[in-house]
């Protein structure tokens, strides 16, 4: 989540440059300040986990490393469980894209090509999944993930990450699919697709980046997930559940090491899907 | 090549009446154009054809075979959408050659049927080009190629020049005939500009309101509309409609008489206003000149017959003045009676 702000500037360049100067020192100021309030605590995070052991307590802080070292790295990869728990997130992440994506994008599909009765209420529903506090829906969840043998399984945490993911991948699709003429498909079944062969050759295509979004935003809200990872799990925990264990009873500098793991992969999911993230939010990146 | 048979169409949405008992034949080859205001389920019948909807009641049958519930694929048709629906992922080879594929055709068989179709319509130097990089006017020729790559039986048209600018339009116009006279496809042409439609089609359906009002050749349903809609929607100006007493078989106009049909008292004269001409000696039917709007070709003056408000044509070098009474001679061949309650001509 924390790069968007950090992408702003450059899509906001070219309209700042028609506003008079006081206002775009103000656009600046603003956009400076915003930049720092995301980036100087990742920065500082970064710090402390290749600092070393000294450059963590070092006071005053400096700005530039003193002593780069990998071995608070290496160490916080090397205790026991993280790989195992790295694995877990994974799994869990993964499955949770899958399902959000295979359940959400035919659901936002009938939301966006259809109208039947009930699709306001339905849309509402959809969103009022989000409405009830995991920690209400913990207990009873436990309950009857342990009846039905999912407790302790990476499959179990993906089920409660997709809960979450669903309503943003139902009416994300919704928007991207309402974006697709409905002519396209038309011509495409008037040259001889069925229902089916025109999305596969027509729809999905044009889908695919805002689909991509879509799974990426799946992925990150379940590597992300803590509460719920941590309720349903013992042993085979994801690796947020896993860190806030562990990093609780550990050394600042292994805690910085941890926390710059976690930031990492959103980071780079993120930067990697920004145009199509742009794109569906209608916020032009050129 | 095919002929369409369209049977009784009905099309409800809701209590909303669409269509009502829509009946057409389109004879084999021939270039039908759907004509009507926004709104008088022309699309709509279009789409019936295609199997973009369904029709509520009736049948539609393409060469023989009755299609009313066949999918969109099986029915033989290609189709040209009013935004052209020009694949934006594919290259403009491969949105021509989409049908082709479909019908799964040997690579060199598609290959010279795109060809064949993008030189008739002038884009063999795009085509591995993608459509973002097309101005609307080629992005037009692209969705007429792909139509016509799959040679079918029948081609519907949505209002396909109406997103040109004027001047393309007119270009593509011509040069549209030109091509589907050569491809000699059965041909039904949706639009709602009447010079598109005269200019094109072989015969014209002027919608209004769900129903067919008049089918004819252009110059039929301009000279003796059927309906006081035809003639109203037809021609610029359009025919001007004058109240008048018939008694006796002949119509009073000031000093001029008419004869007219003695089957109704309520009677207006559908007059168009090039079939007047100005009597030199102020005689006829009497105009009394509010605005002259000198056209270049012609000038256009409105005004008034007997109180009520009409638009005659008259020639560029008329000696008229605002606010001058003139007398008009009309050629009682040329005008359409019509019933003022019913609103339809009387034969």
């Amino acid at each position: 989540m924390t790069i968007q702000a950090a992408e702003i500037p450059q899509t906001t360049k070219s309209r700042s440059m028609a506003l008079p100067s006081a206002r775009r020192l103000l656009l600046w100021t603003g956009l400076a300040v915003l930049l720092a309030w995301v980036l100087v605590p990742i920065y500082f995070v970064a710090l402390g986990a290749f600092g070393g052991r000294l450059g963590v307590f070092r006071w005053p802080k400096t700005i530039w490393p003193a002593d780069l070292s990998l071995a608070a790295m290496t160490q916080f990869l090397s205790i026991e469980g993280v790989f195992n728990a790295l694995v877990n997130s994974l799994i869990a992440a993964g499955l949770t894209v899958l399902f959000s994506v295979l359940l959400g994008a035919p659901a936002g599909y009938a939301l966006a090509r259809y109208s039947f009765r009930g699709q306001n209420a339905y849309r509402l529903l959809v969103l009022l999944t989000r409405a009830f506090p995991l920690a209400i829906l913990a207990l009873p969840l436990t309950v009857s993930f342990i009846r039905l043998g999912l407790y302790d399984t990476p499959f179990g945490v993906s089920l409660i990450h997709t809960v979450l993911a669903l309503p943003f991948a139902a009416l994300v699709t919704q928007s991207l699919f309402m974006g697709i003429p409905r002519e396209y498909e038309e011509a495409a079944w008037v040259f001889g697709c069925t229902r089916f062969q025109a999305f596969m050759k027509v729809v999905l295509p044009l889908a695919l980046p805002g689909l991509a979004a879509t799974a990426i935003f799946a992925f990150v809200i379940s590597w992300n997930e803590v509460f719920a990872a941590s309720i349903l799990t013992v042993r085979e925990r994801t690796l947020t559940a896993y860190l806030l264990r562990i990093l609780a009873e550990s050394p600042l500098h292994y805690r910085f090491a941890g926390g710059f793991i976690l930031i990492i992969p959103s980071m780079l999911f993120i930067f990697a899907v920004r145009r199509y993230l742009f794109a569906v939010w209608g916020i032009a990146s050129k | 090549m095919a002929d369409i048979v369209i049977d009784r169409v009905v099309k409800e949405f809701g209590t909303f009446r669409a269509l009502q008992e829509v009946s057409l034949t389109v004879n084999d080859g021939e270039f039908v154009a759907l004509l009507g205001p926004s709104g008088c389920g022309k699309t709509t019948l279009l789409r019936i054809i295609a199997g973009l909807e369904t029709q509520t009641s009736g049948r539609i049958v393409i060469g023989g075979q009755d299609v009313s519930n066949l999918a969109p694929r099986k029915r033989g048709l290609a189709m040209v959408f009013q935004n052209y629906a020009v694949f934006p992922h594919m290259t403009v080879f491969e949105n021509v050659a989409f049908g082709l594929r479909m019908q799964k055709a040997q690579q060199t068989e598609v290959k010279r049927k795109v060809e064949r179709a993008a030189a008739l319509l002038h884009i063999e130097s795009y085509l591995d080009r993608y459509p973002a990089k097309l101005s609307g006017g080629q992005r037009q020729r692209v969705a007429v190629a792909r139509a016509l790559a799959v040679e079918p039986a029948v081609l519907l048209m949505d209002e396909p020049l109406s997103n040109l600018d004027a001047l393309l339009r007119l270009e593509m116009r011509t040069e549209l005939k030109a091509v589907l006279r050569e491809a000699g496809t059965t041909t039904i042409y949706v639009t709602h500009d009447q010079t598109e439609a005269m200019g094109l089609a072989d015969r014209i359906a002027v919608m209004y309101g769900g129903k067919i009002d008049q089918i004819g050749s252009p110059l039929e349903i301009y000279a003796t509309p059927a309906t006081r809609f035809v003639g109203g929607f037809i021609g610029s100006p359009p025919m001007n409609f004058i109240k008048v007493q018939c008694s006796q078989g002949t119509a009073r106009i000031g000093d001029a008489a008419l004869p007219c049909p003695a089957t109704s008292k309520d009677i207006e004269l559908g007059l168009r206003g090039e079939d007047a001409s100005l009597s030199p000696d102020g005689s006829g039917i009497p105009f009394d000149i509010r605005v002259v709007e000198p056209m270049g070709s012609h000038l256009l003056l409105t005004g008034s017959i007997d109180g009520q408000s009409a638009r005659i044509v008259a020639p560029p070098i008329a000696k008229v003045n605002a606010g001058q009474r003139v007398g008009l001679t009309v050629d009682p061949t040329r005008v359409t009676w019509i019933d003022s309650i019913t609103g339809r001509a009387i034969a």
